[in-house]
């Protein structure tokens, strides 16, 4: 597993894993929840299979569960990702246009995407690295945009260069424009993103908030309760 | 050429399944992972057929494995003159897609499109509906010079049908009829695509049944959409589980941590 909690912690940086478990907990009962490739699906496995959450995947896995292990892989059931999933009991299989009807029609409670920029009018970026419009990643991530009712971004805070991921406006071309995303989750905050901008609700447990906001490319509020993310 | 109702050919090997699939042809390619027509396109590449629009969610990585070969080995092979895909880079920004230089340099034109649009694309090229509204992607840089229009206070983007000359199909069983059954995951693209080509060729993994043999309400793909069967032969000539993530080079990171390929 990548970084591990030993050399997370030296650097006061969340894992992958513990960002995954920090969405994780954040999800609530009842909720239709779509997890995108990468640090998102890794949430499935930090969700109590009892909890009411049903998880959806673009390839028309409707009600699966943790990363399959073992005998419990089957090659024919997979998450966005292209990992193998177990299936939940009343769990459902439909085609894709199927599987994107029911996201286009807002059937979904939450998405949790990974990104490359968010910026504080709440746009996002995730599709492009280049200016070349016929090149790049776009996955469902548009769709998911348009149709789920909380968008969720899931991100490391800075890139490898230490430049920041939250920005005032993306410079890279945007998944979808204002309004959408509302939380962020890097590896050393979580982050509101509400009308005035982005609030600091939860720092990495011995991180500064001012170090946070040293990192972060946009005005950063300090939410009344800011707290430190419990791991 | 027979009826469709009359039943399906059933080819002696993938290879010959895809008897008159010619240069300029455009294909759609199914496959979310599973649900790959792994030995279908395996033999695409062997005929060497040019010059192909192919129509599929990724262009994926080339195969480490002599035995398959993808999407991305076509493009890097030169069979490929246009891409109508949602994912034609990579992913991981260390390991460059095989279709990034090419779309670069121009010689592989590639149509990004998001993924529920796509879908919704072709599932419409089937249905007989020449066009349709989404909000997905409006105001993006994909909508730029595109024709929208407001409803309920919010812009959608008109998108249009896609249908193409071929579509190979992987399918867990089938009928004489040529109903076919897909399993779990591996449905994903098959039964839209099935609806939405001339010519419709399906790769089976288990023994072709006698009609009748698939009960009708567990029918996927109506076998009046399906042209030719191509029972997969024994492994290991026969292509069934191919680990799809095990197709794709390990990143820096991986490398890093010394997990293998």
């Amino acid at each position: 597993m990548s970084g591990g909690r030993g050399s997370a912690s030296v650097a006061g940086r969340l894992s992958r894993e513990q960002m995954a478990a920090v969405i994780a907990r954040r999800l609530e009962a009842g909720w239709i929840v779509n997890l995108g490739i990468g640090i998102p699906t890794l949430a499935s496995s930090f969700l109590d299979p009892r909890g009411g959450i049903l998880l959806t995947s673009e390839n028309g896995v409707v009600g699966y569960g943790a990363l399959a292990t073992g005998d419990g892989v089957d090659p024919d059931v997979v998450n966005a990702g292209v990992q193998p999933v177990t299936l939940e009991p009343g769990a459902a299989i439909v085609d894709h246009a199927a599987s994107f009807a029911l996201i286009r029609a807002g059937r979904l409670d939450c998405t949790v995407l990974g990104a490359y920029e968010v910026a504080a009018d709440g746009s996002f970026a995730n599709w492009s690295v280049s200016g070349d419009h016929a090149l790049g990643g776009i996955g469902g991530a548009m769709d998911l945009a348009a149709g789920a009712r909380r968008l969720w971004v899931v991100m490391e805070h800075t890139t490898n260069a230490g430049a920041p991921r939250l920005v005032d406006r993306c410079s890279l071309p945007v998944t979808a424009g204002p309004g959408c995303v509302s939380l962020v989750v890097t590896d050393l905050a979580v982050i509101e993103v509400a009308g005035a901008g982005l609030v600091l609700r939860e720092h990495a447990p011995g991180v500064d908030p001012e170090r946070i906001r040293a990192l972060t490319g946009a005005p950063l509020a300090l939410h009344r309760d800011l707290a430190p993310i419990s791991l | 050429m027979p009826h469709r109702h009359a039943g399906p050919e059933i080819a002696r090997s993938p290879d010959a399944a895809l008897d008159g699939v010619a240069d300029g042809a455009s294909i759609l390619v199914p496959g979310f992972g599973p649900g790959t027509p792994w030995n279908l396109l395996r033999a695409l590449h062997r005929r060497g057929t040019r010059n192909l629009t192919i129509i599929a969610n990724s262009v994926g990585y080339r195969s480490p494995r002599p035995d398959v070969k993808t999407i991305g080995d076509l493009v890097s092979d030169g069979r490929v003159s246009r891409l109508v895909v949602s994912f034609s880079a990579s992913t991981r920004p260390s390991i460059p897609g095989p279709a990034e230089q090419a779309i670069r340099e121009g010689s592989v034109r590639c149509e990004l499109v998001p993924q529920g649009t796509l879908a919704e694309r072709i599932r419409a090229g089937g249905a007989g509906i020449p066009a349709f509204y989404t909000p997905a992607a409006a105001g993006t840089a994909l909508a730029e010079g595109r024709e929208t229009r407001t409803f309920s206070g919010r812009e959608h983007l008109l998108e249009t049908a896609l249908v193409a000359d071929v579509t190979l199909l992987r399918a867990r069983r089938a009928d004489s009829a040529g109903n076919l059954v897909y399993r779990r995951a591996a449905r994903n693209f098959n039964p839209l695509m099935a609806t939405a080509a001339a010519l419709v060729i399906a790769e089976i993994e288990e023994p072709v049944e006698e009609r009748g043999a698939i009960d009708p309400d567990h029918v996927h793909t109506p076998g009046l959409y399906v042209d030719r069967l191509a029972p997969i032969p024994p492994a290991p000539e026969g292509l069934f589980a191919v680990d799809w993530l095990a197709l794709r080079p390990p990143s820096a990171a991986e490398r890093a941590r010394g997990v293998d390929a």
